[in-house]
């Protein structure tokens, strides 16, 4: 993309390139149903055909990168001065701009060169970059930006140069959505400002289904709640009047299963996450369902089914309501997860004597175990990548948030406190969510974040004590 | 036995959980009020009867002992727990109008799901034996809430020791 400007700068031919909308009808549409997610047309506008293949034979790596394996990060200087009103945006624009600026600014990796320290003012989107005004602050990655609005939709486009070797890094993007889809825009620039610098996968645009919780630990209410994954427009779908526990989002977000005491007695429920269509997966008097999860396929559910105190994991077609049993011991068995391929079931078993891993065969069987340290091993999740998998651990009386590789090795712990469990792979498998609770009364659950390195641990915002979070995939 | 009747079975022991409330720790704040934190100053609001009355609910659960209670992560009934639970199934042999939900509990100390079926398990160990004792398993129903419902929320083993437990609750069959 070297010297190119933005790909598309005749108005005309942008909006053509843009106007393939998803059809209504389609199946990843239920999610849209929820107002903030109302016809975002997620426009990639790639420079098409001439200049992309021009790209091909120039293209060049790029100087500023980041590798998030490497076991020490210096953050990455970034500028977002405020993107520009090209018309009817208003505060938007600078809204937009300061949502990418903490998206980023959250992983750690990237640091914001202030704004008071500022050479150059960017006027204009189409203005050529002054990159000694930005060498001269330090900063490495610069990302300008402008926001048209108009009727029902706004346009959004940006641009990331690469401050030391003053070139643009990649092309512009563009991006066209309702304007309470506002939020989801400036994720998505985020998203490719991150993948292009770190080279993994882009992971802001996406939601975090989990459980609200409010009373006294003794008297615990508790409902499902769904949020952006900085926890921006919450949306609560389910009301207080029974436990509900443990959510997990479908492979394609548009459904979410979890485990409610609505009958009076716990049972397994996948909810249509766009109309709140709820379906109890046929409670069985006399039996308790709970830990339910899909297949990466959407079409089946493992969970575990307990009967006269023993528990063990099925799996049930979800269309069909077959069910078939994968485990059959006299142990606890739950928690199960399937590797991304759909092949193999990671669960816990206490069948040893204490909770560990096992790895088993989608069809179910034995299982290997993998978990080999000390202490007590559960809810295991294996990550969307494939590469790992991420437990909760128990040892000396401390919880631990770790993740190791799917045959047992190189366990890394990547936190400690007095409880935390239940880890959730962000979509590109690099950033772990999990609950974390404080001791005694006043010790409410709320959310965490630790990336799978061990880094950048923080409490992720929640308007009011959290637990059990599910991240879902990307958004479509 | 074969499927039918034992189906009959489950449906006639749900139609008495619906009445018994299983779902008592809702949101109308009534968590508690049928045992599990039924504790001291009688005043009847709950349909609990007479203290004195050793006929009532609140006989069985303050004179003959509504709960067990479980040593760190397990299920087995300890000598103390059989004679509370010997005691219960003779009150309920001659009380056989009620019928029964044993509510399974667990402290915090464990992960969620894990804790759901450790409270199952001791759930069902107290039904097993009452059943032994003779107490018709169609009084009967589990439910597990793992950690869910601690009636003690101090985080250390004080409080530990009574969230770990099993609890006898008691309703009314008429109509079951």
């Amino acid at each position: 993309m070297i010297g190119q400007n933005f790909p598309c700068k005749h108005r005309a031919k942008c909006a053509q390139s843009q106007g393939q909308s998803r059809p209504d009808n389609s199946p990843l549409n239920n999610e849209d149903k929820m107002s903030h997610f109302k016809s975002l047309t997620a426009a990639l506008l790639i420079g098409l055909s001439s200049l992309s293949s021009l790209a091909l034979t120039t293209a060049a790596h790029a100087e500023i990168t980041i590798d998030i394996n490497s076991p020490v990060i210096e953050p990455m200087p970034f500028a977002v001065p405020d993107f520009i009103d090209e018309g009817g945006a208003g505060g938007l624009a600078a809204d937009i701009s300061r949502v990418v600026a903490a998206d980023l600014a959250g992983t750690g990796l990237f640091v914001e060169t202030p704004k008071d320290a500022y050479i150059s003012r960017v006027t204009s989107f189409d203005a050529p970059i002054s990159y000694p005004d930005w060498q001269a602050i330090n900063t490495q990655a610069l990302i300008t930006g402008a926001v048209q609005a108009g009727g029902d939709r706004i346009v959004v486009k940006f641009r990331l140069f690469d401050v030391a070797s003053g070139q643009p890094l990649g092309e512009g993007l563009q991006f066209a959505g309702t304007p309470g889809s506002w939020r989801r825009m400036a994720h998505k620039v985020a998203d490719a400002v991150y993948a292009r610098i770190t080279g993994e996968g882009p992971y802001f645009d996406s939601r975090v289904v989990y459980v609200a919780e409010s009373g006294p630990k003794n008297q615990r209410q508790k409902r499902l709640g769904v949020m952006d994954y900085d926890g921006a427009n919450v949306k609560y779908l389910t009301d207080s009047s029974s436990i509900v526990l443990a959510p997990r989002f479908s492979p394609n977000g548009d459904r979410i299963l979890f485990t409610s005491y609505a009958s009076g007695f716990p049972a397994i429920y996948v909810m249509n996450v766009g109309s709140l269509k709820t379906r109890n997966l046929g409670e069985v008097p006399g039996t308790m369902t709970f830990a339910p999860r899909f297949s990466p396929d959407g079409n089946t559910v493992v969970f575990s089914l307990e009967k006269g105190g023993n528990s063990d994991i099925y799996s049930m077609d979800i269309n069909s309501g077959q069910m078939s049993q994968l485990t059959n011991a006299p142990s606890i068995e739950t928690s199960p997860s399937f590797s991304p391929d759909g092949s193999q079931i990671v669960f816990e078993s206490d069948r040893s004597g204490t909770q560990q891993i096992y790895v088993m065969s989608a069809g179910g069987g034995e299982g290997v175990r993998i978990s080999g340290g000390k202490g007590r091993y559960s809810t295991p999740v294996w990550s969307p990548r494939g590469d790992m998998i991420a437990f909760t651990k128990q040892n000396e009386g401390r919880f631990h948030i770790g993740a190791m590789l799917t045959d047992g090795t190189e366990e890394r712990l990547l936190t400690a406190s007095f409880l935390d469990e239940g880890p959730t792979w962000a979509p590109n498998g690099r950033v772990i969510m999990f609950t974390r609770e404080g001791a005694g009364a006043g010790g409410q659950a709320g959310l965490m974040s630790v990336d799978v390195s061990g880094r950048n641990l923080k409490a992720v915002t929640t308007d009011g004590p959290a637990s059990d979070p599910s991240w879902s995939p990307m958004l479509p | 036995m074969t499927l039918l009747p034992k189906a009959l079975l489950l449906v006639a022991a749900f139609g008495m959980a619906a009445c018994n409330n299983p779902n008592r720790y809702g949101q109308d704040g009534a968590g508690g009020a049928g045992g599990a934190g039924g504790n001291g100053g009688f005043i009847d609001t709950n349909g609990l009867g007479d203290p004195s009355n050793p006929k009532s609910i609140a006989y069985f659960n303050q004179s003959v002992g509504d709960r067990v209670l479980f040593p760190v992560d397990t299920s087995t009934l300890t000598a103390e727990a059989r004679g509370i639970l010997s005691g219960q199934a003779s009150w309920l042999a001659s009380n056989g109008d009620y019928a029964i939900i044993i509510e399974g509990h667990a402290d915090e100390q464990g992960t969620r799901e894990y804790n759901l079926a450790l409270g199952a398990r001791r759930a069902a160990s107290v039904q097993d034996f009452l059943i032994s004792q003779g107490v018709a398993p169609s009084r009967m129903r589990t439910i597990s809430y793992g950690k869910e419902r601690p009636i003690e929320v101090c985080s250390d083993e004080a409080c530990y020791s009574k969230n770990r437990r099993a609890v006898t609750v008691l309703s009314m069959g008429a109509g079951a």
